[in-house]
């Protein structure tokens, strides 16, 4: 994780103010969060100086994977159920310059709320049209789409009444394997997001608000898919201050 | 711009990054190939059957490139990845291995680095040197008939060194 990171603040003139320093992830431990409980570190971690961080991280190219991949309503007998879908965004660093030429990959459950995983016992059907992984290299400009179908809520053992909120894992890479980055996006509006400990794991309030795509008429297509964007920034570019948007 | 927050990989997430987990050496040569073999442990020394750990290598400059390796460990908590023994692209450093650790009930990656037992380099590392004496052995994988051991304990007595930078 990066500690903290810098944020020049701007006054109403729009002049550079105040530096403050912040932290966007999630702290390891959780009260809330039951399995965090014997798999979270007790010991301080080691805090490495920006001089001898590694510089590069792994290239995947573009033939990684293939263009289908990037739609998981295709390669089954038919149609999958639910409400089809398009998210899109790009892929940037914390200095807003694109990421390109980088692996992308999402995995979810099915409209009903059902992972295709063995161990999910979630009494809900699976879909025998819908697996819920895809994957995509991002264009010259970050960018990235998918074409899939809204995940169901499903219920979970965290603690009496959990619901996890519908959410789509992401995992990306960035230029540098310090930025690789695995998160989750969610769906405006979702009423789940409230008492969701993973969630609200996140105590930076406008670092939540980053893990919630925005409702996107642009990309929602007539008479076929809702739009939702998506867009990621990867951390761990040293020694640059962030500058509050 | 704010960076984007981490959230737990989760448990289900075998069905979506699995297919990546493939990476023989790069190198088409049999001498100088070593296993990294080890266990992913909690805080009770348990296995961790839902694991994910990334492996990644860089290259020296005059290197084609780096090396990256992605496993999903066993029902006891287990991988093993062969590569080549990594060079010092840093004169500075000792050879290693960067890692990510990813599992249910870690709401970021862990990261932490492998090093290996026998090399004179370990001495002047300014990592392992920023690391308490009592802690360093476990970011040092021990040489075994098959390899190089290298078990990452989550937590607990023996808690293996995570990073920040």
């Amino acid at each position: 994780m990066k500690v903290q990171y810098e944020v020049v603040e701007t006054d109403v003139q729009g002049h550079s103010s105040a530096k403050r320093f912040y932290q966007v992830d999630p702290e390891y431990n959780s009260e809330d969060y039951r399995s965090s409980r014997l798999r979270s570190p007790k010991q301080s971690l080691v805090v490495i100086p920006d001089r001898l961080v590694s510089r590069t991280g792994p290239v995947f190219g573009n033939n990684m994977v293939s263009r289908d991949e990037r739609d998981l309503t295709l390669g089954h007998g038919g149609d999958p159920l639910g409400e089809r879908i398009n998210v899109s965004g790009r892929l940037l660093d914390s200095a807003g310059r694109p990421i390109a030429n980088q692996l992308v990959e999402i995995w979810q459950a099915n409209a009903s709320g059902r992972y295709i995983h063995a161990l999910d016992q979630h009494p809900a059907p699976l879909d025998p049209n819908f697996t819920g992984a895809g994957r995509t290299v991002t264009g010259l400009d970050g960018s990235y789409s998918f074409v899939t179908i809204k995940p169901g809520a499903y219920p979970w053992r965290n603690h009496q009444n959990a619901w996890r909120p519908a959410h789509i894992h992401f995992s990306v890479f960035g230029n540098r394997f310090v930025e690789r980055l695995v998160t989750q996006m969610y769906f405006p509006g979702d009423p789940l997001m409230d008492k969701d400990p993973i969630f609200q794991s996140i105590r930076d309030e406008r670092a939540r608000l980053r893990l919630i795509s925005k409702f996107d008429w642009d990309t929602t297509e007539p008479e076929w898919a809702l739009g939702y964007r998506f867009d990621i920034v990867l951390g761990g570019h040293l020694g640059t201050p962030v500058e509050e948007e | 711009m704010r960076p984007t927050p981490s959230q737990t990989v989760g448990p289900f997430f075998r069905f979506g990054l699995e297919w990546l987990e493939s990476g023989q050496p790069r190198i088409a040569e049999n001498s100088g190939i070593i296993t990294i073999h080890g266990r992913v442990l909690d805080g009770e020394g348990q296995a961790v059957p839902d694991a994910l750990v990334e492996l990644y290598q860089e290259g020296s400059p005059s290197d084609s490139g780096s090396s990256f390796y992605r496993r999903l460990v066993d029902e006891d908590g287990r991988f093993e990845v062969d590569t080549l023994m990594p060079i010092s692209v840093d004169a500075d450093q000792a050879p290693h291995l960067d890692v990510n650790v990813f599992a249910r009930g870690l709401m970021q990656r862990l990261v932490t680095r492998v090093y290996f037992e026998g090399q004179d380099a370990n001495r002047v590392d300014p990592i392992l040197n920023l690391v308490h004496e009592s802690r360093r052995q476990s970011l040092v994988a021990k040489r075994t008939d098959r390899g190089f051991e290298f078990d990452i304990r989550l937590q607990g007595d023996r808690e293996t060194v995570f990073f920040a930078w």
